[in-house]
């Protein structure tokens, strides 16, 4: 799973080359990985990072994300300075946090809180590939469990964006074992009738695909986003098996059952809207009450 | 015969050299009874020196012993009247994961676990302990059922992963995975998960989410195979050894690391050496384990499953680094 995103590296550069060019200092001009023709960053960004030739879905920051979607001024972050220690004395690992702190401009590979998505409070988590790849590591676990824990106190729907490549290896096991803890807490609140709506970003993959992300009342996924447990190159060379072209892409999971649908970036925010007023507890008068 | 591993050689070399005396000595008239008795105190003192400064290469090496016992080997004597139960109602039976209903000391129980084969054939149909989707939705159909009747479950770790295959992720291996760690935290009866061999990854926490969580003394737990790890860090799967330090994957290590709760020791060389004695030692644990859950009602469980994960885990705060939990 892990393995697989790095090594991948080599294969399909196109993919991490254009997340690094939209890492903090952004260029004027972007290049699309998928037809290749050369855009104004401006203009991509303000079309949501589609491609405005293409329709490839390029990758959103997760603070683009949240202004996308929740209503202005209404976002109110949670455990915004939590931070990884380094508890196997990982060689590296503080140095490669750091590094990604001043790139990325963030201080972990997960944003969480609390907003209002079109007048529906809820509570919001949104991974950031651009940290560490996304991975899950102990801070990640913990403040996604905490926020399921406010929705929870707070009974409103809880909502997450999810970009990973996996558990973070230099925390060890202690990354493993975020996939039971987060998703415990969903349990937890998913008993309490809270609604879960999950949707995979490109990619979404290892430990966090089997945990959190799979485990929506709703799961969605954005097109092409690559989405497994195990790495391609993992199957490819432990079982010899072919693989289709479309393996692994939201839409792939669609055909198998594993979705209930792709959305296009420019339709979440109706869907989301939807999804919630659907579910929207109380308040409404019609013909079925009597 | 027991397969010999790696770190042993001085010890067979030993063991030989001690034989080919006796042997001498019976066929001559020689006396070399004093030199065979030198010979004999240092192997035992090796034996001492080696046993008990296994490194964690060293443990890696046992826990996927050809010979290691492997969950049916227990439950053959840990339990009475098991009957497997097989099957998810979906699509099929993964012979990757047994699981069936049993009494433990007249005990009604649920227990499940990863199979490996003993031999290629047998390794070949349970496809090597590594499950598919059906595997871990078989496990959770009987947990949901052992849920049902208030059974305890029991739940025996040992694979290298989930399979990572076509087919596999075609079925929602994510899913199944998911899926598991999500149900088990909500059962209302006793789980006790106990890791004998391989613990890896996702594959080996679908059946992980326990209230108490024990491990056998040489067995491992771990995010990646050490192979995994050195292949991406080092860029060279040779350098498993020092990965398998680096990585925290000892009985020992997810002690200290706040994960499980008691270590259960093994037959001096590997629980290969003496299958009996060591389903003793596994019963022991066992037994303390379920009488303390036993005493708790659904409730209480769940919340003393939940707040076992809940804290697992270091961080810390950017203006406050030293409120590290
Ligand atoms: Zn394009």
């Amino acid at each position: 799973m892990w393995k697989d995103l790095f090594t991948k590296k080599k294969k399909y550069a196109s993919i991490p080359s254009e997340q690094m060019r939209h890492e903090v200092p952004e260029g004027i001009m972007t290049k699309c990985p998928k037809c290749k023709k050369i855009m104004y960053t401006k203009e991509l960004i303000k079309n949501l990072r589609v491609c405005m030739s293409c329709g490839y879905h390029h990758t959103m920051p997760s603070r683009e994300r949240i202004n996308s979607l929740l209503d202005e001024g209404s976002f109110h972050e949670y455990d915004a300075d939590m931070i990884s220690v380094n508890p196997l004395q990982f060689p590296g690992y503080m140095e490669k946090l750091e590094e990604d702190r001043r790139k990325s401009n963030l201080n972990e590979a997960v944003i969480t809180g609390e907003g209002t998505l079109n007048g529906h409070p809820l509570v919001i988590a949104v991974m950031d590939s651009a940290f560490r790849m996304g991975s899950m590591g102990s801070v990640v676990g913990e403040k996604i469990t905490r926020a399921i824990e406010k929705a929870g106190e707070r009974h409103v729907p809880f909502l997450i964006f999810t970009a990973s490549g996996g558990a973070r290896m230099q925390e060890g096991v202690l990354s493993l074992m975020q996939m039971a803890k987060t998703s415990a807490a969903l349990k937890r609140f998913s008993d309490e009738g809270g609604l879960i709506i999950s949707v995979m970003t490109h990619p979404t993959t290892g430990g966090v695909s089997a945990s959190f992300a799979s485990l929506g009342d709703y799961n969605f996924a954005e097109p092409g986003a690559l989405i497994g447990f195990a790495g391609r190159r993992v199957i490819e060379q432990t079982v010899r098996e072919e693989l289709p072209e479309d393996f692994q892409t939201a839409e792939f999971l669609l055909k198998h059952g594993q979705l209930d649908a792709v959305i296009h970036r420019h339709d979440l925010k109706d869907t989301l809207t939807t999804v919630l007023d659907i579910h929207h507890r109380g308040g409404e008068h019609g013909w079925w009450q009597n | 015969m027991v397969a010999e591993l790696e770190f042993e050689k001085p010890l067979i070399e030993l063991r030989k050299k001690i034989s080919e005396l006796k042997e001498f000595m019976k066929t001559t008239d020689v006396d070399l009874s004093s030199e065979i008795e030198k010979l004999e105190a240092r192997l035992a003192k090796l034996e001492n020196d080696i046993y008990a400064n296994l490194t964690p290469w060293d443990r890696v090496q046992i826990a996927r012993h050809p010979n290691r016992p492997t969950t049916l080997d227990y439950i053959e004597r840990l339990f009475t009247h098991f009957l497997e139960c097989h099957g998810d109602r979906c699509f099929g039976d993964d012979e990757a994961i047994v699981g069936g209903i049993a009494k433990y000391d007249g005990l009604p129980v649920t227990v499940i676990g990863h199979q490996r084969g003993k031999d290629t054939k047998e390794n070949i149909r349970r496809n090597f302990g590594m499950p598919h989707p059906e595997g871990y939705r078989k496990a959770l159909r009987l947990m949901k059922q052992a849920e049902k009747f208030h059974r305890p479950i029991i739940c025996f770790i040992d694979t290298k992963g989930a399979y990572p295959g076509k087919a596999a992720e075609e079925r929602g291996q994510s899913e199944a995975i998911a899926r598991n760690l999500f149900e088990m935290a909500g059962l209302t009866v006793p789980i006790v998960c106990i890791v004998i061999g391989e613990g890896g990854s996702g594959g080996a926490l679908a059946l992980g989410v326990g209230n108490h969580i024990h491990m056998l003394e040489n067995s491992t737990y771990s995010v990646i195979s050490p192979e995994g790890a050195a292949a991406i860090l080092w860029k060279d799967a040779s350098l498993a050894r020092r990965a398998a330090e680096t990585m925290k994957i000892t009985a020992d290590d997810l002690k200290e690391l706040g994960i499980i709760d008691e270590i259960i020791p093994e037959v001096r060389g590997g629980a290969h050496r003496d299958v009996d004695q060591q389903a003793a030692e596994i019963d022991k644990v066992l037994k303390r384990s379920l009488t303390q859950l036993l005493k708790l009602d659904g409730e209480a469980l769940v919340r003393q499953r939940y707040e076992k994960f809940k804290q697992i885990g270091q961080f810390t705060f950017l203006h406050d680094n030293l409120r590290v939990k």
